[in-house]
């Protein structure tokens, strides 16, 4: 089935998240849609998918024009969407999902999980999925949810399928698996529009590319072009990809942590006997799938599990046992990974953020009362040296963009005397220009001899930025490895695996 | 690689089965203790001496089975020693890092109920069991059409409190409308409307204009209440005889089951309206988990943005679930002045509504559960009466508490180890 879109506009406000945006999908065809976040990707998407309502354009199948008023019109249509945050239900089993909205009843109203059944059998063996149909989502991991997403929208008969985002929870291994998924169905008809910013899979899997930037395509460009000519296309000019990093100059251990073990709420034991060292003026990425018990280990070093065992240990002083207020002020600073919920307080100013973590003495408070001219001094200061884009201290951060919201976290942060400096998903769902920021902040902060550890799912990242690499798998730390282990063997010990030659490297 | 196999498809999918560490909950082992020491000390040292009697069957049985007696010290001592060995056998199971089974806490609650009851009616008249259960259904029964409203409302996504001034409205509008068309099938009807248009005011701002649920909820109680008082006063009391003197159901006895003792005066021997909740409790178990309806309705509740990218109309679903669960709810409120008491009087519900509430979160969102802790807490509610006739040494401004207190222990019992519809309470804004 052939898409086009034809000059499609959206406006929030007075945000123009698309502007005249054209596109055609011709049948059996995978194009990519290539852009940073924010760029107004995920919004067309949306648009195609009737849930939101363009002010102007229209969308076309086989050059018949459609009205769509919800994503049932659309999924009629034969347009089905893999979502980027999975449109299921956790607590339903496969089959219940996939049949959900389209259900099949028997006499009395009784549903009809044997069809359902049947089809999700017959479309998992078509693509050599292996899914039992009554298996809780929830108990399923990412990887097969997705595969499930794909089957919902297979068993509606869809001809035209959106992937927004759709690696960003896979694995190396798993993204691999999509693409020769995304290459059977073009084989079979299927026209495929495949949303991401990374530039390997794009070039891998792409018959065309459409580059979108802040809303409008800037252009087309071919398979067959380098990693620097469609990220430049993307953000706007000249990209540097690598990251400036000297050679280390490592000290002392001084971050021990052995026999780390965390059971969460419902008892299970999420990060298991985990032993590692950072020593001071050195990175280490904690690499690893999300899910892993990267975020609990981190958690765990500040303070915020309650059921931990084995020591932590900074500078000779155990941790374990102290609590957050105490960990922070031993010279711990941490960016969570979720920075909306965690990071900051949206209906704070920006001034008030840079103070959350210093609100029990001088400079900021004295006698209970706030420094209101001292904060502002610091805050005006901060903005400058961090380059916070907003109108001024008294902005309120949920405002803000993402870029710039991390920017107050890492203000903060790192504006404190650290001993141990611990950045957990530090460039999630951030543009190019604040990831470059971020970076180069993070490897300051290495270079003037605190031990940093960077959490990250992105590869990409943990390359760029890592002197050594631990690869954590179902809570336990596969190895550790050298950071210049090449992207295959750490994708294999992401899956579990950890190949002789990694082990002998380390 | 270039076509995937079903070996190499699962190869990196298998799911995550971390190591499961059994964390060590002392709370069952803790109140077991307690209790069973509280009987040993009261009931069983201290005890009070006499005989206790237990009347099994009503006059009017079929069958009638003896008195059972019983010697109230010894036997108190007796059970009270059991009591203790089963909280000794709880502790022993959480050292060793296991779960105490369910059945046990049961057991262990109605040998304490047992020993409580031998106590608290040695030496005075015999203990109608009979009458005891027959009376705990009665009290019940707007619980449980509260509960299974509450249900389906919070399975849909969106939080009843309700409940309390949805069966105000029925108990008040089934009086009203049974007394002056004298047909009381009529009030039935008038009963659910009005639990409906209750429930259209919550749906209508929790749903279109996204206003806190819960806060809604209360406003509409204390609406309904100071409604319903204020057209009492005015209304109904200076015309009690043609606006407030409905004509009740009668009890129709059920042949054969009926003469089953215990279970027949209980259970078969009541009002169309008991008959009816027995099939809606039914009828609303199976269509939760087994039809269209109840697959689309607890996805709305469970992820509404998924529900919504299949086509299902979340917002719409909500509404008309919501007031379903009024209409049921209302239903329930006209037993009060239908089916019990025969007319209407100022917040004759008494909190029944909340009570209804915590049976949702004690039956864990489940209709079969819910009513179940219904019937709990009803029995709670008739056990302080029955031992007041009796004449029992407990002071009966403790005994009230007992409802309250059992609902709390019930529901503080179940904290962090239930979870409800994930998107309850939570308004779902589109896009």
């Amino acid at each position: 089935m052939k898409l086009e879109l034809r000059g499609i506009t959206k406006r929030f406000g007075a945000l123009v998240a698309n502007d005249h945006i054209d596109l055609v999908v011709e049948p059996g065809e995978i194009h990519c849609l290539l852009g940073e976040n924010g760029a107004g990707k995920s919004t067309l998407m949306n648009v195609l998918y009737g849930l939101y309502r363009a002010e102007e354009g229209e969308i076309l199948l086989d050059d018949v024009p459609q009205h769509f008023t919800g994503p049932g019109d659309a999924m009629a249509a034969g347009i089905g969407m893999v979502h980027q945050h999975f449109m299921l239900i956790p607590v339903f089993t496969v089959a219940e999902n996939v049949m959900l909205g389209h259900e099949k009843t028997n006499f009395g109203g009784r549903l009809n999980l044997t069809a359902a059944r049947q089809q999700v059998r017959e479309i998992s063996s078509r693509f050599g999925f292996d899914i039992d149909p009554d298996a809780l989502i929830e108990d399923l991991p990412v990887g097969v949810q997705q595969r499930v997403e794909i089957i919902k929208a297979l068993s509606r008969d869809a001809q035209v399928l959106v992937f927004d985002e759709p690696t960003a929870v896979l694995t190396p291994q798993e993204t691999d698996e999509l693409m020769v998924i995304m290459r059977q169905l073009k084989a079979a008809g299927t026209s495929i529009v495949f949303i991401t910013h990374k530039l390997r899979e794009v070039r891998e899997v792409a018959d065309r590319i459409t580059v979108i930037r802040l809303g409008k395509v800037v252009g087309e460009a071919s398979p067959s072009a380098t990693n620097t000519e469609l990220a430049s296309l993307m953000v706007g000019r000249p990209v540097e990809l690598t990251v400036h990093k000297d050679p280390k100059i490592a000290g002392e251990a001084a971050l021990v942590i052995s026999h780390l073990s965390v059971i969460d709420h419902r008892g299970q034991l999420v990060v298991n006997d985990v032993s590692f060292e950072v020593k001071a003026g050195e990175i280490l990425a904690i690499a690893g799938v999300q899910g892993n018990g990267q975020t609990e280990l981190t958690e765990a070093i500040m303070g915020l599990q309650p059921r931990v065992t084995g020591s932590i240990v900074l500078d000779g002083i155990e941790l374990r046992r102290e609590s957050t207020r105490k960990v922070l002020d031993s010279g711990v600073g941490f960016v969570p990974e979720d920075r909306g919920e965690d990071g900051l307080i949206a209906g704070f100013t920006i001034a008030e953020n840079l103070m959350l973590d210093r609100a029990d003495g001088a400079p900021f408070v004295k006698a209970g009362a706030l420094q209101l001219g001292s904060l502002a001094e610091f805050a005006e200061h901060k903005i400058v040296e961090f380059d916070i884009r907003a109108q001024g201290i008294g902005t309120h951060a949920g405002k803000l963009s993402g870029g710039n919201q991390q920017k107050v976290v890492l203000a903060r942060e790192l504006s404190r005397d650290l001993r141990l400096f611990v950045a957990a998903q530090p460039t999630r769902g951030l543009d190019v220009g604040s990831i470059e920021f971020v970076h180069s902040r993070i490897v300051a902060t290495r270079d003037a001899g605190t031990p940093v550890i960077v959490v990250s799912t992105e590869l990409d990242e943990v390359v760029a930025l890592a002197d050594r690499i631990a690869v954590m798998y179902r809570g336990e730390i596969v190895g550790i490895v050298p950071g210049t282990t090449p992207r295959d063997v750490l994708g294999l010990m992401m899956a579990g695996e950890l190949p002789d030659s990694a082990e002998a490297a380390a | 690689m270039t076509t995937v196999t079903g070996n190499q498809g699962v190869s990196s999918s298998a799911p995550i089965a971390l190591a499961s560490a059994m964390v060590r909950n002392w709370k069952t082992p803790i109140a077991l203790g307690f209790f069973a020491i509280l009987a040993l000390v009261l009931f069983g040292i201290f005890g009070r001496p006499g005989t206790s009697t237990f009347r099994l069957s009503t006059d009017t049985d079929f069958v009638q089975i003896p008195m059972i007696p019983v010697d109230a010290r010894p036997a108190s001592l007796i059970t009270s020693v059991v009591l203790v060995l089963i909280a000794a056998w709880a502790t022993r199971l959480v050292q060793r890092a296991r779960r105490v089974p369910l059945w046990i806490i049961a057991v262990f609650a109605v040998l304490f109920l047992f020993t409580f009851l031998v106590w608290a009616s040695a030496g005075l008249r015999a203990i109608p069991v009979a009458g005891l259960l027959v009376g705990a259904v009665s009290l019940s029964v707007p619980l449980i059409f509260g509960a299974l409203g509450g249900v389906i409302s919070e399975r849909v996504g969106v939080v009843n409190v309700a409940i309390e001034g949805q069966l105000l409205a029925g108990a008040f509008v089934s009086a009203l409308v049974a007394s002056a068309t004298r047909v009381p099938l009529l009030g039935l009807l008038a009963a659910m409307v009005a639990g409906m248009l209750v429930s259209f005011v919550l749906a209508a701002f929790s749903i279109k204009y996204f206003v806190d649920q819960v806060i809604v909820g209360v406003v509409l109680n204390v609406l309904v209440t100071g409604l319903t008082s204020f057209l009492y006063s005015t209304l109904l009391s200076p015309n009690q005889t043609t606006l407030n003197s409905p004509q009740r159901f009668q009890r129709i006895n059920i042949p054969v089951l009926s003469d089953i003792p215990i279970i027949g005066p209980t259970l078969f021997r009541q009002t169309i309206i008991v008959y009816i909740m027995y099939v809606a409790v039914l009828v609303v178990w199976y269509c939760l988990f087994n039809t269209k309806w109840g697959l689309r309705l607890r996805s709305s509740g469970e992820n509404p943005q998924a529900a919504d990218t299949v086509g299902i109309n979340v917002n719409r679903t909500r509404f008309w679930n919501v007031s379903l669960a009024g209409a049921i709810a209302g239903f329930g409120g006209a037993y009060f002045t239908l089916g019990s008491v025969g007319g209407f009087s100022k917040e004759m519900t008494a909190g029944a509504g909340f009570i209804a509430l915590a049976a949702v979160i004690f039956g864990r969102w489940d209709p079969i559960r819910a009513t179940l802790a219904a019937l709990l807490f009803g029995f709670a509610t008739n056990l302080q009466s029955v031992l007041s006739t009796i004449g029992s040494p407990v002071p009966s401004e403790f005994m009230l508490m007992l409802p309250y207190v059992i609902t709390i222990f019930a529901v503080a019992g179940l904290v962090g180890s239930v979870r409800g519809p994930a998107a309850s309470g939570k308004p779902y804004v589109k896009g």
